[in-house]
C-alpha cells in the first residue's frame, strides 16, 4: 500500500531557505493508523500538511547528496524529451526512522528529474520493484500530461488530471500488477476523460 | 520546470483576501447551480482547489457549497467534475456519515466516495457502512459495470487500516469471490471496441484467445501476465485481487490457523509427505480460507513459470520481475502458515534460483529467495550454502552502486540478522562486501548500518572489521575509481580527462598492474580467517603489512579524497565506529583487548588524509582508548612496550595532540600497582623518564624557540600525568619537583605568552605551583593524585579516618600555609 504521493521541487528556490521544498501536489491515501487518537479534524490535517514537507525536505537533501557523488552533469532536457528526462533521472530509496511521522519504518521511494523529485512512501515490506515500477510510469504520466518539462504551472491548475491518473494507476493507494495491455486500456479510458 | 510563475500563483492562493474568496465561492456555487458543465465550471473548480491545497492551514467553505459539491459528486456528471469535486471535498471537514448515507449504485462514484471517507475517516465505525455497500455490492450477482472495479483496493486500504472490520463470515465471503477471480477468470479476450478494417465482419467478432507475454497463445488459467487487446471484468477482478492477496494472506491467513497446526506439526515431521496433498480435485471441500491459500499458491507457480518467457516489451519483463519477487514472498507465507506446502514449493523455487543464479538483471529477485531459502530450507532439509555463498559473495561485488539492490540486501540482513549469525557460515565474514553498499551510498544507508554492525561483529574478525571501517573512505575512492573505470575505455581518453585532472591520475594508478594488489586487497568481499597458521603470528604481520600497504593504498588516492562520495562516506565513520566500540567491548576478552589497544596506536597516524577526518576519528580513539583502560587497566602494563614508544616520540604529538593526551592521561590513571601487580618499579620509572624527556624537549627554552604548536593542556596533563607517577615511586619526586618548578620559566617566556593566552599561561603556573606542593605530602598527593577504585564508593565519605572533606580541608591548610615558600 502507498501511503501518499508528492511532486516537489528539488531546486533552490529564492523564495525558500536552503533546503527547503515546494510541494505542488500531494495525495494522501486515507488514515496511515486506525489507532483513533483524539486530534480534531484541523489538527490531523495540518499534522499531515507537516508531515509531508519533513519528507520533502528529506527527498530533497537525498537528491542532492546523490547528484553531488555521482557528479553527473545535469541534463536540461526541454518538453518532447521527457523520455530522455526519465532516462537521465536518479532513483533512489531510504527508510523514515520517526515512527511518529508514519507507520514503523515506512520507506520513501523517489524519482528526481531535474529540478523536481515524484516520492512515494510506501508501508514496510512492500514490493519495491513493483513500487518503482508504477513510480515511473506515474513520473511519464506527469512529465507528459502536465507539461512538465515546460515553463507553465500545469501542475497547479491541472492537478485534477493527476488525480484521475492516481485514480486509475494507483487506486486506493493500491499498487497493481498492470502489463502493458491493462496500462493501455487505463491509459484510453483516461483520454476520454481529458479530451471533454 | 518550477518558474517564478508557479511561484507567484501558489502565492496568490496563499494571500487571497476573505471578502475576494468569498465571492468566489458565490460565483463557483452559482456555476454549479447553473448546470454548466464547461470549461468555466472547470477552471472555477480548478482554482478553488488550488485556493484549499496551497495552504496548510484549513478554510472554511460555505455549508451550500459543501452540499451542492456532493451532490455534483454523487450525481453522473462528467469524471472531470467528480474529480475535481472529490479533490476538492478532501481538502476540507464532512462528516462521512453524511456523505457515505446516501451511497449511490454508480459504480464509479462509490470510488471516489470512498478516497474522501477513507482520507476523513477517524475510526472504523464511519467506513462501516461503505464497507457493507461494498460487501453487499460482491455477495448480489451483479451484472457487468455495477460493481465497481475498486472494490477490491476500498476494501484492501480498510483493511490494512482496521483489520477488523470483517467478521469472520464476510471474509470468508471475500475469500470465495477472490478464488472465482483468481483461478477460474475467463480464458478469452474482452469484447473490444472494434476498430473497423476490411476484415472484421460478424464472423471476426467471436472472442479472441489470450497471450502469453511472448505471443504465445495462452495454454492455462489467467494471470497477470496474460495480455489481451482487451479485458473482461472478472479478468480486471483477477488483477485487482492478485494486487492484494499479499496483504490479505498476511492479515487473515497467518496465526490464526496456528493452533490446528501445532497438533498436526509432529505429524508431518515424523510421517512421510505425501507429495500429492491437496490436490485440485479434492480441494472443493476445503474451507474458504485454505481454498484462497491453495489457488493462490497455483498462481503463484504458475507467474514463476511465465515469467521464464521473453517478454516483447520492457515494461513486462520488470513486471515479471515485480511478480517473481510477490510470488514467492507469497509462496512464503503460505509455507509457513501450513508446512505441507513446502515439499510443492521448493521444486519450483529450487528451479527459479538456477534459472535467475548469475543474470545480474535479476538480482533484486533473489533475495526473496533467499528469505524463503531462510525460513524452509532447515524444514525440507535442503542445503541452502550456495545460495547465500551466491548472494553475500557475489550480488554486492557487482551491484554495490544500484541503490535500490543495496537498500533491499540490507533491510534483508537487518530483519534476518540472528538467523543469518547462527545459521549461515559465511554472513560474518561477508562484511568487506557489505560494506561495499555503506561506502557507495553512506548518507543513505548510515543509520541501517548503525543497526545491522553488532551482528556483524564475531571476536575472529572484529581487528579486521576495525581496520575494514577505518579505511572505509578508501573503499569508496577504489569503488568510484572501479566503477568509472568499468563506464569509460582507456581508449576514450576525451571522456577519461573530462572528469578532471585528479580523478583522471587516480584512475591511471587503477590500471596499472603495480598498484593491483592493494586494490585487490581493499575491494576484497570476504575477510580471512587464516586459522591454519598462528593468528598471533598473523595479526603481528598483518599489522606490519598492512600498514605498508595502506600508507601507499592512500597516498595513491590521496587525491580523491575531497571527492564528494569520499567526503560523505568519512562523515559516519565516527558514529560507526562508536558503535564498534560499544559492541565490540561486550565480547571481548583480554587478548582481543590488547589487539584492539594495538590498532588504536598504530591506526591514529594511519589514516586516509580527508580534511577533518583525522580529528574526528582521533577524538573517537580517546573515548574508547579511556574505556578499554577502565575495563581492563591491566592493558597499561600488557601494551607497555608500544606505549612506551608512543609517547616517547614527540612526533606523535604535532600530528595526533589529542590522542597523544589521552594516551598519557591513561597511564597516569591507570599505571599502578593497585590495578595489575606486574607494575615493578622499574617500569614507572621508565615511564616516567620518557615522558619527562618529552616534557623538557617540547618546554625548552631557548632563544630560537618557535612558539608552541601544542595546546597548554598537554602540558598540564603531562605534569600530572608525571606527578602521578612519582606518588607511586617515590625516589622520583626530588625530581618531578625541581621539573617543575622550572614550568614558570617556561610559561613566562617570550613565545609561549605570544601563543597562549593570559588564563592559559597562568593555569600553567598555578598546577605545576599546586603539584608541587602536593608532593611535598607524598601520602596525601597519592590519594588526591590518584585515589584507587573504591575512592567512588560511599565509604571514602562516611569513614571519619579516609572521608574526603576531611582531606579536602588538611590540604588546603597545607596549600596556604606553604604558599609562602614558593619559588619564584
Amino acid at each position: 500500500m502507498v501511503i501518499c504521493f508528492l511532486i516537489h521541487t528539488v531546486c533552490p528556490l529564492s523564495a525558500l531557505s536552503a533546503g527547503e521544498s515546494r510541494i505542488l501536489y500531494s495525495r494522501s491515501f486515507g488514515p496511515e493508523t486506525g489507532d483513533g487518537r483524539d486530534f480534531t479534524s484541523e489538527q490531523r490535517r495540518l499534522m499531515q500538511k507537516e508531515k509531508l514537507h519533513i519528507v520533502a525536505r528529506q527527498v530533497r537533501s537525498a537528491v542532492a547528496l546523490s547528484r553531488e557523488a555521482s557528479g553527473n552533469p545535469c541534463v536540461e532536457a526541454v518538453l518532447g524529451e521527457e523520455a530522455v528526462a526519465l532516462g537521465e533521472a536518479e532513483c533512489g530509496v531510504f527508510s523514515l526512522c520517526n515512527a511518529e511521522l508514519f507507520p514503523d519504518r515506512s520507506v520513501v521511494l523517489w524519482l528526481g528529474v531535474q529540478s523536481l523529485a515524484f516520492t512515494l512512501v510506501c508501508r514496510p515490506h512492500e514490493n519495491h520493484l513493483l513500487a518503482e515500477g508504477t513510480l515511473r510510469s506515474i513520473a511519464r504520466h506527469c512529465l507528459e500530461e502536465l507539461r512538465l518539462l515546460g515553463p507553465g504551472s500545469e501542475v497547479l491548475l491541472k492537478s485534477d488530471r493527476v488525480d484521475a491518473m492516481l485514480h486509475r494507476l494507483l487506486p486506493h493507494g493500491q499498487l497493481l500488477f498492470l502489463n502493458h495491455r491493462f496500462v493501455f486500456s487505463l491509459d484510453k479510458e483516461r483520454a476520454s476523460y481529458v479530451s471533454k | 520546470m518550477y518558474s517564478a510563475a508557479t511561484e507567484s500563483l501558489i502565492k496568490q492562493a496563499r494571500e487571497i483576501k476573505e471578502d475576494e474568496l468569498q465571492k468566489f465561492y458565490g460565483r463557483v456555487f452559482k456555476l454549479l447551480h447553473s448546470k454548466d458543465q464547461g470549461g468555466d465550471t472547470v477552471d472555477s473548480l480548478q482554482r478553488l482547489h488550488l485556493i484549499l491545497s496551497a495552504t496548510k492551514y484549513s478554510r472554511e467553505l460555505p455549508s451550500d457549497l459543501v452540499m451542492k459539491l456532493q451532490t455534483v459528486l454523487c450525481s453522473s456528471c462528467p469524471e472531470q467534475l467528480q474529480v475535481l469535486s472529490c479533490s476538492i471535498l478532501r481538502e476540507i471537514f464532512l462528516s462521512v456519515h453524511s456523505l457515505c448515507s446516501n451511497v449511490s449504485q454508480d459504480s464509479r462514484t462509490i470510488s471516489y466516495v470512498a478516497s474522501i471517507a477513507l482520507s476523513q475517516a477517524g475510526n472504523k465505525e464511519e467506513v462501516m457502512p461503505l464497507c457493507h455497500h461494498l460487501l453487499k455490492s460482491l455477495e448480489s450477482r451483479l451484472s457487468e459495470g455495477q460493481m465497481s472495479k475498486h472494490t477490491l483496493p476500498i476494501l484492501s486500504k480498510m483493511i490494512s487500516v482496521y483489520p477488523d472490520i470483517l467478521t469472520d463470515d464476510q471474509v470468508n465471503l471475500v475469500s470465495r469471490k477472490m478464488v472465482d477471480w483468481l483461478r477460474y477468470a475467463s480464458m478469452q479476450q474482452g469484447a473490444s471496441v472494434s476498430s473497423g478494417g476490411f476484415f472484421s465482419g460478424p464472423r471476426t467478432r467471436q472472442p479472441a484467445p489470450l497471450m502469453e507475454l511472448d505471443g504465445v497463445v495462452t495454454g492455462d488459467f489467467f494471470t497477470v501476465l496474460c495480455v489481451g487487446q482487451s479485458y473482461t471484468e472478472d479478468q480486471w477482478m483477477n488483477m485487482y485481487a492478485f494486487s492484494m492477496i499479499r496483504s490479505w494472506l498476511l492479515t487473515y491467513d497467518t496465526g490464526g490457523t496456528s493452533n490446528a497446526e501445532s497438533d498436526d506439526r509432529s505429524e508431518v515431521d515424523s510421517s512421510v509427505m505425501s507429495m500429492v496433498s491437496a490436490t485440485s480435485s479434492s480441494s472443493r471441500l476445503l474451507p474458504p480460507k485454505e481454498r484462497l491459500r491453495e489457488k493462490t499458491f497455483e498462481y503463484c507457480q504458475r507467474l514463476i513459470e511465465q515469467s521464464d518467457r521473453k517478454a516483447l516489451k520492457k515494461t513486462d519483463t520488470e513486471l515479471q520481475k515485480a511478480c517473481i519477487v510477490e510470488s514467492v514472498s507469497i509462496m512464503d507465507i503460505i509455507c509457513g502458515e501450513d508446512p505441507s506446502y513446502v515439499y510443492r514449493a521448493f521444486p519450483c523455487i529450487k528451479a527459479l534460483y538456477g534459472r535467475l543464479n548469475g543474470d545480474l538483471a535479476y538480482s533484486r529477485t533473489l533475495i526473496p529467495i533467499a528469505q524463503f531459502y531462510l525460513n524452509h530450507s532447515e524444514m525440507a532439509a535442503v542445503d541452502s550454502e550456495a545460495v547465500f555463498r551466491q548472494l553475500f559473495g557475489h550480488c554486492p561485488t557487482g551491484q554495490f552502486n544500484e541503490p535500490m539492490l543495496a537498500f533491499e540486501f540490507i533491510q534483508f540482513c537487518l530483519l534476518n540478522a540472528s538467523t543469518l549469525q547462527a545459521r549461515v557460515t559465511n554472513y560474518r565474514h561477508s562484511f568487506p562486501n557489505l560494506l561495499k553498499f555503506l561506502a557507495w551510498n553512506s548518507p543513505g544507508l548510515i543509520s541501517e548500518f548503525v543497526e545491522l554492525l553488532p551482528s556483524l561483529l564475531a571476536p575472529d574478525t572484529a581487528i579486521e572489521l576495525l581496520h575494514t571501517i577505518l579505511d572505509l573512505p578508501c573503499l569508496a575512492a577504489a569503488l568510484d575509481l572501479q566503477h568509472r573505470s568499468a563506464c569509460y575505455q582507456a581508449s576514450d581518453r576525451t571522456l577519461w580527462d573530462q572528469q578532471g585532472v585528479k580523478v583522471a591520475a587516480c584512475l591511471d594508478a587503477f590500471r596499472q598492474p603495480f598498484y593491483r594488489g592493494l586494490f585487490l586487497y581493499i575491494l576484497r568481499p570476504e575477510a580471512g580467517t587464516g586459522d591454519t597458521i598462528d593468528r598471533h603470528f598473523i595479526e603481528l604481520l598483518s599489522l606490519y603489512i598492512i600498514g605498508c600497504r595502506l600508507r601507499m593504498l592512500h597516498e595513491i588516492l590521496a587525491d580523491m579524497a575531497d571527492s564528494p562520495r569520499v567526503v560523505r562516506c568519512a562523515q559516519v565513520i565516527p558514529v560507526l565506529l562508536h558503535v564498534y566500540f560499544n559492541t565490540v567491548t561486550q565480547i571481548s576478552d583480554e587478548k582481543l583487548m590488547n589487539q584492539l589497544m594495538l590498532v588504536l596506536l598504530e591506526r591514529s597516524g594511519l589514516l586516509y588524509n580527508i580534511r577533518t577526518f583525522h580529528a574526528e576519528v582521533q577524538r573517537v580513539f580517546s573515548t574508547h582508548l579511556q574505556t578499554l583502560c577502565k575495563l581492563h587497566p591491566s592493558l597499561i602494563v600488557d601494551q607497555s612496550r608500544e606505549l612506551l614508544d608512543f609517547v616517547g616520540s614527540p612526533s606523535n604529538i604535532y600530528s595526533k595532540e589529542d590522542f597523544y593526551t589521552h594516551v598519557v592521561w591513561v597511564i597516569g590513571e591507570y599505571l599502578s600497582v593497585s590495578y595489575d601487580t606486574r607494575c615493578s618499579v622499574e617500569l614507572i620509572t621508565s615511564f616516567f623518564e620518557s615522558l619527562e624527556a618529552v616534557l623538557f624537549e617540547i618546554t625548552q627554552v631557548r632563544q630560537s624557540a618557535s612558539p608552541p604548536s601544542f595546546s597548554p593542556r598537554l602540558i598540564t596533563v603531562l605534569m600530572t600525568t608525571l606527578a602521578k607517577l612519582a606518588t607511586r615511586s617515590q625516589d622520583l619526586i626530588p625530581r618531578v619537583s625541581l621539573f617543575l618548578s622550572k614550568m614558570r620559566l617556561f610559561a613566562r617566556s617570550a613565545p609561549v605568552t605570544a601563543c597562549y593566552s593570559e588564563e592559559d599561561s597562568e593555569e600553567i603556573i598555578t598546577r605545576a605551583h599546586e603539584l608541587i606542593n602536593l608532593l611535598k605530602l607524598p601520602n596525601v598527593a597519592q590519594f588526591v593524585l590518584a585515589p584507587s577504585a573504591g575512592g567512588d564508593g560511599p565509604r571514602w565519605h562516611r569513614d571519619t579516618n579516609t572521608s574526603l572533606p576531611q582531606s579536602m580541608r588538611t590540604i588546603s591548610t597545607l596549600l596556604h600555609r606553604h604558599s609562602s615558600v614558593l619559588p619564584t
